[in-house]
């Protein structure tokens, strides 16, 4: 406070002013409190764990592309692809979970899940459109067109954008909950696509999307339990879950 | 898509080009020492070991030979496992010794031959192209001897019209094989004007060492201007046969894998575009894919008037 003193009044007051409301504000609520809830502990591990590959990744390109092995190109595609499927899939379990466990607070991860997805199938596509078809658009649709497998993945790409777009308080308020949470049903097609996308591409060994293939079945009987479980007036307003 | 992070391959395990060449060349001129002699050494130690040959190497592409680490690291051999990086990670207990290659069917003198015999060739590096029907390539030198001179020894009779290699089957030391992907054991063909070809070559050895187990040890085949799966590896039977041999990935998949399996840019794959290839360990996929694999100049008679689009 020496220094403040040697400072014109206005100035003074002005510091002190900001200092009052920055410890006021570190001690109210928001700052103490969020970290000592779960979902504020949760929350940002699962961000770090579902960034943490694609900084790997990008290190990998920038220092040492051989981390990826001898066919970096095609370690990216797959290991971008991969955790789409997996965001995709914690996306889903997100309502089981909370119901099950009733730990309602599950819910705030579930916009944080989704966009990760949209980032990873972000950088799959981009991986794609790059490495295998050099950034040639009429090459790209031509080979969509002609390959059931690409245009089953590119189809569920495309199905995640306006759920992307609509991620957004404002949009669940501008287009209604209703109609909000009837569009984001669009998951449930996006994750089947998605494997079929996954399967149609191995060549022969199918473990890892049969694995996840039912992992998401799993998922999706879940929920199906879930809903005629619940008593049919209730079913509307459960329908945003 | 195991979530490991590939086979991490260190600098330092990548062989600057330099040194490569140098001891090639050292190699070239340390030829005095006997064959027999590199036969035996080669067979009495699991660490790499250096062969003899000579360099009239036929075809040279212009095109830079792939590291060893790349090519020792990121193999198909199923019998180990299916990603590309298990069979570096599991042939390490695979035994190659003893090992006899059976030679049989239609054939005047068949017979057995120990492996040692076969190092008794003498031996030529081939740096050969290298193409995956999975759109990756790689420029790979090799070691061996035509197959033509071991098939002239044993005289196929006027009945044979086929190839038929039988690959290794050993369930407690190749993991892959508890997983039946293809039927067991892989089985691969080619016609037999095609395995007489000059360019067909019986292989022993890579990079001036003997094979690892990974690319197909003791004794494999290689085919420059077909996909890579029609080289069958760890030979232990060949047979010659009057109609066309069933093979691995053509029972499993006959409209994707073809018996001919020429490398062909006209002819797609049914799930992906064979145009163009990805030169490992690039990025993009921007080399074009050669009709041959690049050696039609040597081959393409053997097709003429036949259909490649229809017998891919």
């Amino acid at each position: 406070m020496v220094m403040v003193n040697r400072l014109p009044h206005s100035i003074q007051a002005l510091i002190l002013r900001n200092f009052i409301d920055l410890m006021s504000a570190t001690t109210s609520s928001s700052f103490f409190k969020l970290p000592l809830s779960l979902i504020g502990v949760i929350k940002p591990l699962f961000f770090c764990f579902l960034l943490l590959p694609s900084l790997l990744i990008s290190y990998a390109i920038i220092f040492d592309p051989l981390m990826l092995g001898a066919n970096p190109a095609e370690a990216i595609l797959h290991h971008t692809g991969d955790w789409v499927i997996y965001s995709l899939l914690l996306t889903l379990a997100v309502t089981p979970v909370r119901r099950v466990t009733k730990w309602n607070d599950a819910i705030k991860l579930r916009r944080m899940l989704g966009l990760f997805s949209f980032y990873y199938v972000s950088l799959h596509f981009l991986t794609y459109l790059g490495f295998d078809r050099l950034f040639d658009l009429s090459d790209m649709a031509r080979e969509i067109a002609k390959r059931p497998f690409i245009l089953v993945g590119f189809l569920a790409f495309l199905l995640m954008i306006p759920l992307a777009v609509t991620s957004t308080r404002g949009w669940v308020l501008r287009i209604g909950g209703k109609t909000w949470a009837r569009l984001h049903k669009l998951i449930y097609a996006i994750a089947v696509l998605g494997i079929v996308h996954y399967w149609w591409l191995v060549k022969r060994d199918i473990f890892w999307p049969l694995l996840l293939g039912l992992v998401l079945a799993v998922l999706l009987v879940c929920r199906l339990f879930l809903f005629l479980r619940s008593a049919p007036r209730q079913r509307g307003a459960r329908a945003s879950s | 898509m195991t979530y490991t992070f590939g086979p991490k391959i260190s600098s330092s395990e990548i062989t600057p080009r330099e040194i490569y060449l140098s001891r090639r060349h050292f190699m070239g001129s340390a030829l005095a020492t006997g064959a027999a002699l590199a036969a035996s050494s080669a067979l009495s130690a699991t660490s790499p070991v250096a062969l003899s040959f000579s360099q009239n190497a036929i075809p040279k592409p212009s095109d830079t030979v792939t590291d060893r680490a790349l090519a020792t690291t990121y193999n198909n051999f199923y019998e180990f496992g299916t990603s590309k990086s298990d069979p570096a990670r599991n042939a390490g207990k695979f035994t190659i010794k003893p090992w006899t290659v059976e030679i049989g069917g239609e054939v005047a003198k068949p017979k057995i031959v120990g492996i040692e015999e076969l190092f008794k060739f003498d031996l030529e590096e081939r740096i050969y192209r290298l193409r995956c029907v999975e759109a990756w390539s790689m420029v790979i030198p090799w070691i061996g001897f035509p197959l033509s001179k071991l098939l002239a020894q044993v005289e196929p009779t006027s009945k044979a019209r086929y190839v038929k290699f039988t690959t290794a089957s050993k369930p407690d030391e190749m993991p892959g094989l508890s997983y039946r992907v293809l039927d067991w054991p892989y089985t691969e063909g080619l016609r037999l004007d095609e395995a007489m070809h000059p360019l067909t070559l019986l292989t022993l050895g890579m990079y001036g060492e003997v094979l690892p187990n990974q690319n197909g040890a003791p004794v494999r085949i290689v085919v420059p201007w077909k996909y890579g799966f029609k080289s069958a590896k760890s030979i232990v039977r060949i047979d010659l046969v009057t109609d066309e041999p069933k093979t691995a990935w053509n029972s499993a998949a006959p409209n994707e894998y073809g018996f001919n399996s020429n490398v062909n840019p006209a002819v797609d794959h049914p799930r992906w575009s064979q145009k163009r290839e990805r030169r490992l360990p690039g990025f993009f996929a921007n080399h074009d894919t050669e009709l041959f694999n690049g050696y039609g100049e040597q081959v393409a008679s053997l097709y003429s008037g036949i259909d490649l689009a229809k017998f891919y």
